[in-house]
């Protein structure tokens, strides 16, 4: 069954043509990854279906309804989170906070309390660190802190963009590890936003590539490994992209 | 207080015992400044506005105290609770009808528009309630009591009672409880607030009621030292801006401890130099500190721009 899905979907930042109709679909249970140069609109996709950005035409849908014009916190509600690009932990809140913070829209407790367990199962160093502001974390656990921040919103679909940015190749390891479990335990759906192809494939089971705000190539990821070339084509700085793109 | 003044500069006794009296009533106004302090800094953190409509609100509070005190006859905590509600709407209102509409403006633009609910709120006061300066009733005993050695009126002991439960207040609301939790995470990122399903809008709406209780004790509680009328506030939000400028706009215990201070040195300044000294003696601060440390006293990083 299809959770997610975007059909021909524009947004702008002022003069910027940021999206110029970005089809994709994510299913249930799946790992999606957003593959892309820097600037080719990866984080303004996943800002839109988070309802930050408005698009200015297409329909984005979840779980059959229209997210359109839906506000953020509408948005969360129906169980879709996002672990943003630089994690944008909250500094002066400390990790447990940061965690609160997280799952603001819910009102059951139990289910909040449930959830923090299985955070803390899944980072046990979260867990040592609870009353430690969040801005002192080193950056893989303001990571583990993003991602367990977006957990408790409970989420159906969870967007993670470039949760590698800028961490050691263990660490990656890691936080890839996790994103597996919570697919695997919680049966959530991922969509990642990855500029590391490699590892980004590894893990998923579907990829899009996109190039200025379109979706240039489509595939599983297992296709999209076979054509590594032609994915990391797209993938190069932006100047550099055409010209190895018509190669 | 008569009885101890007289022995001023004869023994070292009485000078010791009026240097406590001072710093203790300089204490009693710097925690009323801090009230005004606390909710600049509130404001500011979470909209970037630079809020002149704070002393205000406490002013329309003070004349509904005194209009329900001394001409309804309502008992004085009744009195108060009513003008916590009713500036807790003032506060509510300027941000729904005046500030929502021009959220995303300037700083500069921001600021006006609270000039421009400050002359408002000025008029309207002086036309409802007269431009002259009105007696508010005094509610408390006003004969000296002994307290740790030291002569002191009682109000100013009451004022700081109320001063530290406030600040209690605000302390178990920010740290314990999800609006409070939510509102520091709208000062730290506005934007991954709202990404985490914050409703941002909602937050900034409180934060402007906050503004508005904290404002009704400011009015009722400065009405018995400075008097009732449209421009009693203007010389403390002076120093409750110059209080919250210690805490670089930022850090609440910053502000507070400079309100403190404000007090403390006005007060001294005032005994020692001469009365015309008090109110120059906040701006000699603000100058200095801007000089040296315009970060803040308290080195806080403002890490939006304005
Ligand atoms: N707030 C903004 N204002 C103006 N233009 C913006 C803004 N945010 C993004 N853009 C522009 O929109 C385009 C897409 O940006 P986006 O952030 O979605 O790219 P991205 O694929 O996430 O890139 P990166 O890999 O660098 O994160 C870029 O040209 C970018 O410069
Ligand atoms: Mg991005």
């Amino acid at each position: 069954m299809t959770l997610l899905r975007l059909a021909n979907v524009e947004a702008n930042y002022g003069a910027v043509r940021a999206l110029r109709g970005i089809s994709i679909s994510v299913a249930e249970g799946a790992i999606v990854c957003l593959l892309g140069a820097n600037g080719a609109g990866k984080s303004t996709t996943l800002k839109a279906i988070s309802g930050v950005v408005r698009p200015s035409a297409g329909t984005i849908e979840f779980d059959g309804k229209l997210l359109n014009g839906m506000s953020p916190t509408h948005i969360v509600g129906l169980g879709v989170a996002q672990v943003p690009e630089g994690r944008k932990i909250f500094k002066d809140l400390t990790v447990i906070e940061n965690l609160q913070m997280g799952a603001y829209v819910r009102k059951d407790a139990r289910g909040i309390a449930a959830d923090l367990d299985f955070v803390f199962h899944l980072f046990p160093r979260l867990k040592e660190r609870t009353r430690q502001l969040g801005g002192t974390l080193s950056g893989g656990e303001q990571q583990m802190l993003a991602i367990g921040r977006g957990l408790m919103a409970k989420p159906r679909l969870l967007l993670l963009d470039e949760p590698s940015l800028g961490l050691a190749p263990i660490l990656i390891a890691d936080i890839f590890n996790a994103l597996r479990q919570i697919n695997k335990e919680h049966g959530t759906t991922l969509l990642i936003v990855e500029q590391n192809a490699h590892v980004a494939l590894k893990n998923a089971n579907f990829g899009y590539v996109l190039q200025v705000g379109q979706v240039a190539v489509e595939g599983s990821a297992e296709e999209l490994r076979r054509r590594k070339e032609v994915v990391e084509s797209y993938l190069g700085s932006s100047e550099q992209t055409p010209a190895r793109a018509a190669s | 207080m008569h009885r101890k003044t007289k022995k001023v500069g004869t023994a070292s006794p009485g000078r010791r015992v009026l240097l406590g009296q001072q710093i203790i009533s300089g204490l009693a106004s710097g925690s009323l400044y801090a009230l005004t302090a606390v909710a600049v800094v509130v404001v500011f953190r979470n909209t970037r506005t630079i809020n002149l409509a704070q002393g205000d609100f406490a002013m329309v509070g003070a004349f509904l105290a005194m209009v329900l005190i001394k001409d309804m006859h309502l008992n004085y905590y009744l009195a108060l609770a009513a003008v916590v509600v009713a500036c807790i709407l003032l506060g509510i209102l300027t941000e729904r009808i005046v500030m929502r509409p021009i959220a995303d403006s300037d700083w500069l633009t921001l600021f006006t528009a609270t000039l421009g609910v400050y002359y408002i709120l000025h008029g309207v006061a002086g036309w409802v309630w007269g431009r002259d300066t009105k007696a508010f009733p005094v509610t408390f005993d006003p004969t000296p009591i002994n307290f740790a050695g030291t002569i002191v009126s009682q109000g100013h002991l009451i004022n700081m009672g109320w001063a530290i439960a406030i600040g209690l207040v605000l302390y178990v609301f920010f740290k314990y409880t999800k609006q409070g939790i939510a509102m520091r995470a709208v000062t730290d990122d506005p934007d991954t607030a709202q990404l985490m399903g914050i409703p941002v809008r909602f937050i900034v709406l409180l934060t402007w009621g906050m503004a508005g209780f904290l404002a009704a004790f400011a009015g009722v509680l400065l009405s018995p030292i400075v008097y009732v009328s449209p421009e009693m506030m203007d010389q403390v939000l002076i120093k409750g801006y110059v209080a919250a400028v210690f805490g670089g706009l930022y850090s609440i215990q910053g502000a507070i401890i400079g309100a403190l201070m404000i007090g403390v040195a006005e007060n001294l300044a005032g005994g020692y130099l001469g009365a015309h000294y008090k109110t120059a003696t906040a701006f000699a601060m603000i100058v200095l500190l801007l000089t040296f440390r315009p970060q803040g006293l308290f080195g806080i990083q403002k890490r939006r721009e304005i």
